[in-house]
């Protein structure tokens, strides 16, 4: 049984990291994050027999535990990473700033307007998993949906309108 | 369906999603075709998608790092049980033997005065101590702890060490609790121990361990008696502290124990039952 779970849950681990990455932004966070996620599981053993769509609840774990962790951090930092530019250096020179953009385009997004965008622009969920995931009706996720995408657009070519930029000193 | 229903805009999002029946699709794309400000702003979502997974795709081939694969297998259940037998934060020293406040001391008879008093106020120093060190550290996110429980055998390895006395985490599973890692954090004279737990919700409880709390104020006389019944109840006090912090402590010998949380006394008190127990156990 506990073969049969680890491979559960190893099977999901490239696809945890790659939302975390995405949702926190700088690499330790989205490691510290993706760790979190799978202690929860362990803690929720329990629970397992019960879950149909593995995907949906590791996912909605992480969820829940971004949501919580964004909500402690009143003040938003960020800290010196190497590795950032480890990552921008495998890109191609010419795409570097159009993908550095529209990180710190999604970052600018507000959390539950890019949860949805990456589970459904990245991680290819239906609407309804989604919805399942982030335990919200399927109208919040399509409007949501909607919303982010445009904000997003907006960010990515520059427009102000009708996105608000927040000022945050650092 | 013979007459087209109105396009929505979450037909619209679908059909950037190719979330949409055949049938669907098409009609979409004939609404698209005499609307080009709708059809560039869904290509726009489309090229978000396709940088999206340009951006992060790379994520998927990176070498997963040793901790997260560790934290992927079952805990190992044999290993913590044991552990949990050996039972928590105790003196294991075969000498001094780890002994609860009133309880019989083998060696070094002293006068009967139980040390509740002269170590009263070092207690509710220890106390807002305690406190203070949850609130500190509780809300950190990545450096919640020092050492995680994933390295559970280091952790103790460690705080055994610098604290100068065997230390194991209890384990508080059966009371939903699971234990995140430790910490040390200067005390009054010498280290303390911080563990970190947290619940389902992934709600914060501490246990702070100092092994200096009585010595300091009390007078190494003071110790437990024999006189005194050899099985008498610690004494646990509750305290509120600043920050919605509430502290459930004790103290036993030279042994300060806090647990610390936003949770209230009955739920503190509960645990504190359980650590207690197990310390008790393990004697």
């Amino acid at each position: 049984m506990t073969t049969d779970d680890r491979e559960r849950l190893l099977v999901w681990l490239p696809r945890l990291r790659r939302y975390a990455r995405a949702l926190a932004g700088q690499r330790d966070d989205a490691d510290d994050l993706v760790q979190d996620t799978l202690e929860r599981a362990w803690s929720r053993l329990h629970l397992w027999r019960g879950v149909v769509d593995m995907r949906a609840w590791l996912f909605s774990i992480m969820h829940n535990l971004h949501v919580e962790s964004a909500r402690r951090r009143h003040v938003d930092t960020v800290p010196l990473d190497e590795s950032d530019a480890a990552r921008t250096a495998e890109v191609a020179p010419r795409d570097r700033l159009a993908l550095r953009d529209l990180q710190s385009a999604l970052d600018a997004l507000p959390v539950e307007q890019k949860e949805v965008l990456l589970l459904v622009g990245l991680e290819d969920m239906s609407y309804a998993d989604a919805a399942h995931t982030l335990g919200v009706p399927i109208g919040t996720v399509m409007s949501r949906l909607s919303r982010g995408r445009e904000r997003l657009r907006a960010l990515m070519e520059g427009r102000n309108d009708p996105v608000h930029l927040k000022v945050v000193k650092k | 369906m013979t007459a087209a229903s109105p396009i929505t805009e979450a037909d619209l999002q679908a059909w950037v999603d190719g979330q949409l029946s055949v049938e669907r699709a098409r009609e979409i794309q004939a609404y698209l075709a005499t609307r080009p400000h709708e059809a560039e702003r869904l290509e726009a979502y489309r090229a978000q998608k396709r940088e999206l997974h340009a951006l992060f795709d790379p994520v998927l081939d990176e070498q997963l790092p040793e901790r997260m694969v560790a934290a992927a297998r079952p805990p190992a259940r044999g290993r913590m049980r044991a552990i949990a037998a050996g039972v928590a934060i105790a003196l294991v020293s075969s000498t001094a033997g780890w002994v609860l406040r009133g309880s019989i001391v083998p060696s070094g008879p002293g006068p009967a005065t139980a040390p509740a008093r002269t170590g009263a106020m070092a207690a509710s120093d220890f106390a807002q101590r305690a406190a203070l060190a949850h609130a500190v550290y509780s809300p950190d996110v990545r450096r919640a702890v020092e050492v995680s429980a994933a390295q559970e055998d280091q952790l103790v390895a460690w705080l055994s060490k610098r604290m100068g006395t065997p230390m194991k985490p209890p384990h508080l599973q059966e009371l939903g609790y699971a234990l995140e890692g430790g910490r040390l954090l200067p005390g009054g004279r010498g280290p303390v121990a911080q563990f970190m737990y947290h619940d389902d919700a992934g709600a914060k409880l501490t246990l702070y361990v100092s092994n200096d709390v009585a010595e300091g104020t009390a007078a190494p006389e003071a110790k437990p008696g024999p006189a005194s019944a050899p099985v008498a109840q610690a004494e646990f006090r509750f305290s509120q502290e600043g920050g919605g912090v509430n502290v459930f402590y004790w103290i036993d010998g030279r042994f300060g124990y806090a647990l610390s949380a936003s949770a209230g006394r009955e739920e503190l008190a509960r645990v504190a039952a359980l650590v207690y127990r197990e310390l008790k156990s393990s004697r």
